[in-house]
């Protein structure tokens, strides 16, 4: 069933006819990538096209008193500048979020981060248009920041929304979730309680290729066509149609090749919405593309979660039930992109893996002069989070009670036979055997035998880290009923036309941002109609061209979409077969179906192919009663619920004692999500949300000093895993199917990035442990890891 | 100024402001728009390109620093349909997913194997140590290395689907089955 490394091979290697369906094949975008031929945003050149560039506020906090932009018209290659009080003519100046505030497009009374938009430049080039913002001439009256989060609500706060008449302090939300009542019963009445503030700091998803947009209005035809970097053509659609007052049938968005998206590509910039105005003032083309500080300094940032945990057990280490009260800092506007009724995500889904008697959460939200955001870096809608304290709190509670943390989580899982498991926060969980992954992860690691390498190490005075940590993810929203952004219902479309020769074409609402969409969405129809993958085209991006639905995000696309893709080729099938019927001239009823082909039952050599049936359905056979021509069909896919991956995960770090410096020498990650498409696909999925929790954990934070400025404004300061700071990662797996997904097949594209984490924390913190260290939070550089070996772990400021 | 250079080579000559890069250079002036740019700060490796074999991040080299040099760009690397095996390695070993690193990475990986034909791991990982990769976690592009190392020699035809659907008007299944075939040697 497993294998460390795994590499399956194609299921028809060696086979003429190629493979149908699942299994190991190279991707079908790749060959253009690997030839420099990709079309990401900036590649793009239209014709009379002109550059954007913006200036940004170099403060956190300040009134606007003027701005002058004399000179820098007069700059020959500049043909706009755009203030905000053009756009408050407009009205365009603020915008609305994906979280029911607004945002300022362009600073209009006071800056509330370092970074934000102040004015927009359009001309000739790249270059001139950055030359032109040096010669816009703004004065500041600065005020004091509100930096810290801890702050936002003392009676001095400056406040930030000064703008939002009756606004008095920096509060957006209390949202809870669980009974109180009965968790304080659990508690006052366990043999053990521990508690513990863990922070998850403010971190970026820093995609290679940072966002962007070209604009392109059609003053003749009213038409917009906006090319940009966005995860979710269609919602972004709507919005411009609601933002913008142009009509929606006269706005078409183009999502290009995304250089990698994370979340980082789902909300609506100020910059793609200047580049809108500046094509409608110029009547040209308007390209805008930040560079990386903006992208760093300005986009959606992830996490800034400050959490107080607590967990109740009984004395020999049975979990009884989890309470939290977070403080989470939202930055100076709520632009958190997550569905409408849940302010906090999917925090709520902090209860783990555990079956427990009571729960209870406590998300108070608060603005600061830092840029807005929060949901982003492959969070599942803050699953990362949520597993992030839940397995850090476990951890803590295994040092208390000098248990195994392996052996604690063991005790205390969810058993198979529990699933559909209701927890209380109001989750049903899908499916899962979360033992038998722990047990597999243990067993390819070797951990017994780590262990005892670890006594020996540490009795040579060597710093020798363990961690485990065991998630479930939650992925795959809708239902519609249940969730919505802006009010748009999270479902998703999809289209599928065979066409006369029988090779396909397969349109969907979803955007990859690397995913490998082109092929695993091919590969879902080859299974279901038996048409070789090379022979389906999957168009995405464009919603011209494709149905409607709420994009790729909180690892969506094959929970929603491919359930949509599974759906409709199945409604296809059912087609083929009525036409078939009349081909063979037999009753439907009488057909089976094999792969590519239906035949009649008991005379496997009277049968149809799927290419024989696509080529009637559109040629002069006489077609049976309600049965139109061609082979074609489109749904929308409302899922019932979403799915739950889950996994094992097992660390070992290196700590030198002289340095404080962490290795990452050994990753054990057993992941399951369901039925498995393409397993490279699966396993590169992984690897990449594993180096995101290594960074996480190790390296990266967007801290900020107490003036307001982003320390982590560049990557001299914000700094990512490379090659020489992973290990080679050994992964295996286990297969527990999603009983209500068409396909049974649960997300991937986050997992790694949810589980990660707390296992590599809780390795240093294990590795740690003879210096007395209970818990530090990330991330784990040389220099905080040394302060906690010294006896001053802290959180961050 | 005017300036000259080969880039992939061919001879190529401009009229351009001094202070102009050489990745907006090869960009937007020679349209060679595989060299992508990402940081500005010489962190990120995704717009390096050879410079007389050598890798260099052309967001810190000015286009007059490259005069009189000879460039390759991931444009170059593929000799019209036959691949380059550092290219056929990162599709046959998932070196690659959203693919905006992957040219430079790919680059990089040329200029070792051009002096070391038999890298191991950590040579692998320390040549391109200097860029980064938001997706693939490196262990696979370490592995795309590696299968180029073991098979030096080009594949012709292999990725080209569409233009040889276009050439000779038939499918192209041969090209595919060439890979497969290729792989199971490896395994074996």
């Amino acid at each position: 069933m497993t294998v460390i490394n795994e590499r399956e091979s194609n299921p028809a290697a060696g086979d003429p006819d190629r493979p149908i369906g699942y299994g190991r094949i190279q991707r079908k975008e790749d060959p253009r990538f690997v030839r420099g031929k990709g079309n990401y945003i900036d590649d793009l050149v239209l014709p009379g096209m002109l550059h954007g560039a913006i200036l940004r506020a170099p403060v956190a906090h300040a009134r606007l008193v003027s701005i002058d932009t004399t000179n820098a018209l007069s700059h020959p290659k500049v043909l706009a500048v755009i203030t905000g009080k053009d756009l408050e003519g407009l009205k365009l100046a603020w915008a609305p979020t994906l979280s029911a505030d607004v945002q300022a497009v362009l600073v209009t009374d006071k800056v509330r981060f370092q970074g934000q938009e102040v004015a927009f430049v359009v001309a000739e080039d790249r270059y001139a248009a950055r030359d032109a913002l040096e010669l816009i001439d703004v004065e500041y009256d600065v005020l004091p920041p509100l930096v810290d989060a801890r702050k936002a609500l003392d009676a001095d706060a400056p406040v930030i929304r000064d703008e939002i008449p009756g606004r008095t302090d920096n509060k957006i939300f209390d949202w809870e979730i669980g009974s109180a009542a009965e968790t304080d019963a659990v508690f006052a009445s366990a043999d053990v309680v521990v508690s513990q503030e863990v922070v998850y700091p403010r971190v970026h998803p820093a995609p290679m290729e940072t966002c962007g947009a070209v604009a392109d209005f059609d003053p003749v035809d009213g038409k917009l066509t906006l090319y940009e970097t966005t995860q979710a053509p269609h919602a972004h659609r709507t919005l411009f149609a609601i933002v913008a007052g142009i009509p929606e049938h006269k706005i078409r968005i183009v999502s290009p090749d995304i250089g990698g998206g994370f979340g980082n590509k789902v909300g609506i910039y100020p910059g793609y919405i200047l580049a809108v105005v500046g094509s409608i003032v110029t009547g040209r083309p308007v390209k805008w593309v930040e560079d990386r500080s903006e992208n760093l300094m300005s986009t959606s940032f992830a996490r800034d979660y400050i959490m107080q945990g607590e967990i109740a057990a009984t004395k020999d280490g049975k979990i009884l039930a989890l309470r939290t009260n977070v403080l989470a800092d939202h930055g100076a506007f709520n632009a958190t992109a997550q569905p409408t009724k849940n302010p906090a995500g999917f925090f709520s889904i902090f209860t783990g893996s555990y079956d427990l008697q009571a729960a209870y959460c406590k998300v108070t939200g608060v603005y600061t002069n830092k840029a807005p955001g929060g949901v982003a870096y492959a969070c599942s809608f803050r699953v990362t989070e949520a597993v992030y304290l839940v397995e850090r709190m476990v951890d803590v509670l295994a040092r208390k009670l000098e248990m195994d943390p392996a052996e604690l989580r063991l005790k205390n899982f969810i058993k198979p036979e529990q699933f559909p498991y209701a927890n209380k926060t109001g989750w049903v969980y899908d499916s899962g055997n979360y033992e038998a992954a722990m047990r597999l992860s243990m067993e390819l690691a070797g951990y017994e035998d780590l262990r005892r390498e670890q006594q020996e190490k540490r009795a040579k005075g060597e710093l020798m880290g363990i961690g485990v940590a065991f998630f479930t993810e939650v992925v795959g929203a809708g239902p519609r009923k249940h969730f919505n952004i802006v009010g748009l219902g999270m479902a998703d479309g999809a289209e599928l036309r065979v066409h006369p020769t029988g090779k396909a074409v397969v349109r969907l609402s979803v955007q990859s941002q690397g995913q490998g969409h082109e092929t695993t969405f091919a590969q879902i129809v080859a299974e279901e109609l038996g048409i070789p993958p090379e022979n389906i085209d999957v168009v995405h991006g464009d919603t011209d061209q494709t149905p409607f639905g709420l994009g790729t995000y909180g690892s969506r696309s094959t929970p929603v979409s491919g359930g949509a893709v599974a759906l409709v080729a199945r409604k296809v099938r059912e087609k083929a077969k009525l036409i078939a019927a009349a081909m063979l001239e037999t009753r439907p009823e009488d057909l089976e179906w094999e792969k590519g082909r239906w035949f009649v039952k008991g005379d496997p050599t009277a049968g149809k192919t799927i290419e024989d049936i696509a080529m009637a359905a559109h040629g002069t056979l006489t077609l049976p009663e309600g049965v139109d021509g061609n082979l074609d069909a489109e749904v929308t896919y409302d899922p019932p619920n979403l799915t739950f991956p889950f996994g094992a995960y097992i660390c070992v770090v290196d700590v030198d004692p002289g340095t404080g410096h962490v290795k990452v020498r050994r990753f054990i990650a057993v992941d399951d999500c369901g039925t498995r498409i393409n397993p490279m696909i699966i396993e590169g999925q992984v690897h990449g949300g594993l180096t995101d929790g290594v960074g996480m954990a190790l390296m990266e934070i967007i801290e900020f000093d107490a003036d307001g400025n982003n320390l982590g404004g560049s990557f001299m300061d914000y700094l990512i895993p490379t090659a020489m700071e992973v290990p080679d990662w050994e992964t295996g797996f286990t297969v527990t199917p999603s009983p209500h997904h068409p396909i049974g097949a649960k997300g991937i594209g986050e997992s790694a990035t949810v589980g990660s984490p707390p296992a590599i924390v809780n390795a240093v913190v294990d590795a740690l442990a003879p210096f007395g260290v209970v818990h530090m939070d990330m991330p784990c550089t040389p220099a905080r890891v040394w302060a906690a070996m010294q006896g001053r772990a802290r959180p961050p400021v | 100024m005017q300036i000259s250079m080969t880039v992939n080579g061919n001879e190529v000559s401009s009229e351009i402001e001094p202070r102009v890069l050489l990745v907006h250079y090869i960009r937007e002036v020679l349209g060679l728009t595989g060299t992508h740019w990402g940081c500005d700060t010489s962190n990120c490796g995704t717009c390096v390109v050879l410079m007389d074999g050598q890798p260099v991040k052309s967001c810190t080299v000015l286009a007059a620093m490259a005069a009189g040099h000879d460039i390759r760009t991931v444009e170059g690397l593929a000799t019209g349909a036959t691949l380059d095996p550092v290219q056929q390695g990162f599709m046959e070993e998932h070196g690659l997913q959203c693919g905006f690193c992957t040219p430079g990475m790919m680059l990089t990986a040329r200029a070792l194997l051009d002096k070391n034909p038999h890298p191991d791991a950590g040579e692998i990982r320390q040549a391109i140590s200097g860029q980064i990769c938001r997706c693939t976690g490196y262990a696979t592009i370490v592995r795309s290395v590696q299968w180029a190392a073991a098979h030096p020699a080009a594949v012709a035809g292999a990725g080209l689907e569409g233009a040889a659907e276009v050439l000779d008007g038939t499918d192209t299944v041969v090209e595919d089955v060439a890979t497969e075939t290729d792989d199971a040697e490896v395994k074996a």
